[in-house]
């Protein structure tokens, strides 16, 4: 069991200023996001872009941003739980909030702070109407163990990176491998490509360009494919797993369960202090909306700024809080 | 001033008059038009929410590298599949017609 004094959902750029601010105040804080890595949308959508809206900062890579604010909270000793995703929130005898991730992580937090920007990130799925039938019963959206492929039939889709080096990898392991992609070129690293393309030649793989998966059909478990060529029209491929790798995008998922105030897949807060319609929870970022809202980084510092000194308010009622200028005080972090 | 038109998911059509000279695009404009498009990544060609079909016989720009890659992780994509985000609103696509491409899940 985790104990903090602010429990972030949400280790985008937002999350993790939060706990700088928190920090100048000596709150603790601790972050849960659903990807494996801090950063949120700049470190899986766009690490690479260039960011010219950070005050003082003419310019910076959303990637090199995410760096950063990791080495400004430093001191401040942050805790995480990552590749875990929230499942729910509720309130405890003593007042504090009991938080539970799909892993069965419990953490027990007086406030909450949901930054969680688009919602969380989860594998896209192919519009194929009884999908969901197979899933975990010969179609999986995320490779977990390889050995599971092993000396079988797959049907990998997709064209990107991971697409391909999963090709690759797989083509030692798995007794057939098909590559369907919808087109003939495919993005990711060139030698990546190279490779498959030789796999190919040699008859290690079989590649369908110009393809895509159209149907799914089995009894219980996956037994075949469709797949549809652009020229040739419909074909049956009898496979045992079915792989779509078409990345991840963010779903507002179990947020929309936990009894706030929704409006078009956003968070209605006060801009008083971005509290939500339950005490003690508030939401900064994208994830929340406002009269005038922007979905700006920039936005969401200010957010958590105010949203921390609320916290400690609420978390303190006895004492005053005075602003403290760190030009003044400089960063005290945390011993341990 | 130009005119768009964009069928929505429903199949009904809707006009949309755009100004060219603020630099806007056809994700923007159908947001400004309260059409159901999110433009979830902002017009980086890093999401495909704004995925649409060009039904007009207009002479766009080619699709950039970005954009191609992009349409990879999309889903009901067509020969005339387009990211709206990459459509600018400029004088000579005056009286486009696009589709909006159903939401995948």
């Amino acid at each position: 069991m985790i104990e903090t004094d602010i429990l972030i959902i949400g280790a985008g750029p937002c999350g993790l200023f939060t706990v700088f601010e928190a920090g100048l105040v000596k709150l603790r804080c601790h972050l849960i996001d659903a990807l494996p890595q801090p950063g949120g949308q700049l470190s899986e959508i766009y690490p690479k872009k260039p960011i010219y809206d950070i005050p003082g900062i003419p310019e910076i890579l959303a990637g090199d941003l995410v760096t950063d604010l990791m080495e400004q909270i430093k001191p401040f000793k942050p805790g995480f739980t990552l590749g875990e995703r929230t499942e729910t929130i509720e309130k405890i005898e003593d007042g504090r909030f009991k938080v539970v991730t799909n892993r069965g992580t419990v953490h027990i937090a007086p406030v909450i702070a949901i930054a969680g920007g688009l919602g969380c990130f989860e594998p896209r799925k192919p519009p194929i109407p009884n999908i969901s039938d197979f899933e975990d019963k010969g179609i999986e959206y995320i490779i977990k163990d390889p050995e599971l492929y092993r000396d079988k039939k797959i049907v990998i889709a997709g064209g990107g990176d991971s697409a391909l080096d999963w090709t690759i990898f797989l083509a030692e392991v798995a007794s057939e491998i098909t590559l369907v992609h919808r087109r003939k070129g495919f993005r990711g690293a060139p030698d990546s490509v190279e490779k498959v393309m030789q796999l190919a030649e040699n008859g290690r793989i079989q590649l369908l360009t110009e393809a895509q998966i159209v149907g799914v059909n089995g009894n219980g478990k996956l037994d075949n494919v469709v797949i549809k060529h652009k020229e040739t029209g419909e074909q049956q491929k009898t496979t045992d797993h079915f792989i779509p790798l078409f990345g991840l995008s963010p779903k507002l998922g179990p947020i929309a369960e936990w009894g706030l105030n929704i409006d078009k897949n956003a968070i209605e807060v006060d801009t008083f202090d971005y509290r939500t319609n339950i005490e003690g929870i508030y939401a900064i970022g994208d994830i929340n909306t406002y009269p005038g809202k922007l979905k700006l980084i920039l936005c969401g510092f200010h957010e958590a700024t105010l949203m921390v000194q609320s916290a400690w308010k609420k978390l303190n009622p006895d004492k005053k809080l005075t602003l403290k200028y760190t030009t003044v005080q400089g960063v005290n972090g945390f011993e341990e | 001033m130009i005119t768009i038109t964009v069928i929505d998911r429903e199949g009904e059509t809707h006009k949309l008059e755009a100004p060219t000279d603020m630099n806007l695009n056809l994700m923007e404009l159908c947001k400004a038009g309260e059409l159901p498009v999110q433009g979830t990544c902002g017009g980086m060609a890093l999401c495909s929410t704004c995925h649409c079909y060009i039904e007009s016989e207009h002479e766009l720009k080619e699709a950039s590298t970005d954009e191609e890659d992009m349409l990879d992780q999309a889903f009901f994509v067509e020969d005339n599949s387009r990211l709206g985000c990459q459509i600018k609103l400029e004088e000579k696509i005056d009286g486009l017609v696009v589709r909006l491409a159903p939401e995948a899940e």
